[in-house]
């Protein structure tokens, strides 16, 4: 059983504001009754990596974390962009936790059986361009062997990968799990299927959603790689042509779709998603959006502002937290439906 | 259109790719510039394999389940997703083969957990990726089956009942799947002159037994004739 498919989840809550700003209720179970004929759901399929490495700060002799948190050059595990703290674990929150042994180019770390380098500092003593020494594909089994998933403090046992993998997870990018993907299921896309409502799939880099630092948190997102294939692309427009709504399965597909989008015709192909959609930001490709429950402040949060004014953010924040929500990667869902202008 | 499909760049994984029909699979394919990633047990094994083919090699087992995700990652992030997946590791149980009254539960065990429980995760943990790559036209999934999941063989009890539950599995699974447009094969090969076949038969005479490299050649043939039964499918759905 995975985290995301716990005893509790058939019972999972879904929370929709329409275009209007009205608000209504339904079990989560019921997501493959909603949408029209023509309609289009798009989902990341990004499969998440075991992207937290426990390790040693070779010239201090200190353990250290680090998060790898972005590619540096698309799918190739030798760089990434990465967070690092000094001793602990995912049991301790993140605002909690010490920052790393004072980090310097050059400086060696050593996770297991991998071997790395600080390449340089980003502005920021816990935010580092890291490499690894080796072949890429021996990097990555040795990622895979001795990284763990990024967990946080509100789950008391270890994640395992087939936990932070949705059930459509496919290419293995994403530091985080695109966490609104667990709201999907076979039964759920079948449901569409019968009825006309098309799916398709984009893959994107998810990163970190949090760093516990609040200097980081606000550069948060990094920028993300994606790619689209040619059978999401022709998807789209086919949506576009017959004046489908594009549903977006959480905040990565719309940082995708609108980046690829700008000129509202999506194409296919590698790009990458950079700064923040936030309030006033005119979406040209996405008309809804499904994803967890984020507070203000937070990216996932500004996002959410594209699509629906604070009036309407302030009410499902209220309906939310008088209905007991849960707010972490595993929990419920909201649809926000892009406001009539 | 029809004939597109073949084998050049298709992405394929094998599992037990480093003895009997696995490595026979893995050379055929190879050698047709398949992009092939094969996993087995035994690292010298799987290394000498990867050096002889360029096929990329995965050490794991397929009975532990703590290595499926492992090799699910290795698998999509080395061939950059995944077209047909080959469950083809087996375990033939006790062996020398046991009649059932004297085989040990834990026998029946370990039958089940690498001939269906292994092969069950590890579809499962690739079933976005096929379903991912169907959505592009392709999407398959072969299982090899046996005789022995047909026929009532006596000695043969926990292999042929671990083998028929995946066949009927694959069956279902077929069922299941045709509308995410990945296909489902069970296919038996027949009594081959492999390394399986002489622990379970020690004294069958080997020119009975067909060579893996043929039973190879007949499973890239049916595997190749199932994806085009699909191809004009898709091509008709296009808008």
């Amino acid at each position: 059983m995975t985290a995301a498919d716990r005893i509790d989840r058939p019972f999972a809550k879904l929370l929709v504001a329409n275009h209007d700003g009205v608000i209504s209720q339904l079990p989560r179970a019921a997501l493959s009754s909603l949408f029209q004929p023509g309609d289009l759901v798009v989902a990341n399929e990004a499969a998440t990596l075991p992207a937290s490495l426990q390790g040693v700060h070779r010239p201090t002799g200190e353990p250290i974390e680090a998060r790898l948190a972005g590619w540096l050059s698309f799918r190739d595990p030798t760089r990434f962009v990465a967070v690092v703290f000094g001793a602990g674990d995912y049991r301790m929150t993140t605002e909690d936790r010490a920052p790393p042994a004072p980090l310097a180019a050059g400086d060696r770390l050593e996770f297991g059986p991998l071997i790395a380098s600080v390449e340089g500092l980003l502005n920021h003593p816990r935010l580092v361009h890291i490499s690894f020494a080796g072949h890429p594909a021996s990097v990555m089994s040795g990622l895979v062997r001795h990284g763990r998933p990024i967990q946080y403090a509100h789950i008391p046992e270890p994640l395992r990968l087939w936990d932070v993998w949705t059930k459509i997870a496919a290419d293995p990018i994403a530091f985080e799990a695109p966490s609104a993907g667990f709201a999907l299921d076979w039964r759920t896309l079948k449901g569409w299927r019968e009825r006309g409502v098309g799916f398709a799939t984009l893959s994107h880099a998810a990163g970190l959603s949090s760093t516990g630092d609040a200097a980081l948190d606000r550069r948060l997102p990094f920028d993300e790689f994606y790619r689209i294939s040619e059978a999401c692309a022709s998807a789209i427009e086919g949506a576009k042509s017959r004046s489908g709504r594009v549903i977006a399965i959480g905040t990565s597909v719309v940082r995708a779709l609108e980046s690829a989008g700008t000129d509202g015709t999506v194409r296919a192909g590698e790009g990458r998603a950079s700064g923040r959609i936030a309030r006033g930001a005119r979406l040209r490709v996405v008309g809804a959006i499904l994803t967890g429950v984020h507070q203000p402040g937070e990216s996932h949060y500004e996002l959410l502002r594209a699509f629906a004014d604070d009036k309407v953010l302030d009410r499902v924040r209220a309906a939310v937290e008088e209905r007991g929500y849960r707010a972490h990667e595993f929990g419920d869902s909201l649809l926000i439906e892009r406001q009539a202008a | 259109m029809l004939n597109n499909i073949n084998l050049k760049r298709m992405r394929i994984a094998v599992t037990g790719g480093t003895s009997g029909l696995g490595s026979a699979l893995v050379r055929n394919l190879a050698a047709s510039r398949a992009r092939v990633a094969f996993v087995a047990r035994r690292a010298q094994l799987v290394e000498l394999v990867s050096r002889e083919t360029n096929a990329c090699g995965i050490v794991g087992d397929v009975g532990i389940k703590e290595d499926i995700h492992a090799m699910a990652l290795e698998i999509g992030w080395n061939l950059g997703g995944l077209d047909v997946l080959v469950n083809n590791a087996s375990s033939l149980g006790p062996t020398p083969l046991k009649l059932l009254a004297d085989t040990e539960c834990e026998e029946l065990h370990e039958a089940l957990v690498v001939n269906v429980l292994g092969p069950f995760r590890l579809t499962k943990a690739l079933f976005g990726a096929l379903a991912a790559s169907a959505r592009d036209g392709r999407g398959g999934m072969i299982n090899i089956s046996s005789d022995a999941a047909v026929s009532a063989y006596p000695g043969w009890g926990a292999y042929g009942a671990a083998k028929a539950a995946l066949s009927h599995m694959t069956a279902i699974w077929a069922e299941e799947a045709r509308d995410e447009g990945v296909r489902f094969l069970s296919l038996d090969p027949g009594d081959m002159d492999t390394p399986l076949h002489a622990l379970a038969v020690p004294d069958a005479d080997p020119a009975t037994l067909k060579r893996p490299e043929d039973a190879a050649q007949e499973i890239v043939a049916s595997m190749l004739g199932a994806l085009r039964e699909y191809a004009p499918l898709e091509l008709a759905r296009r808008p």
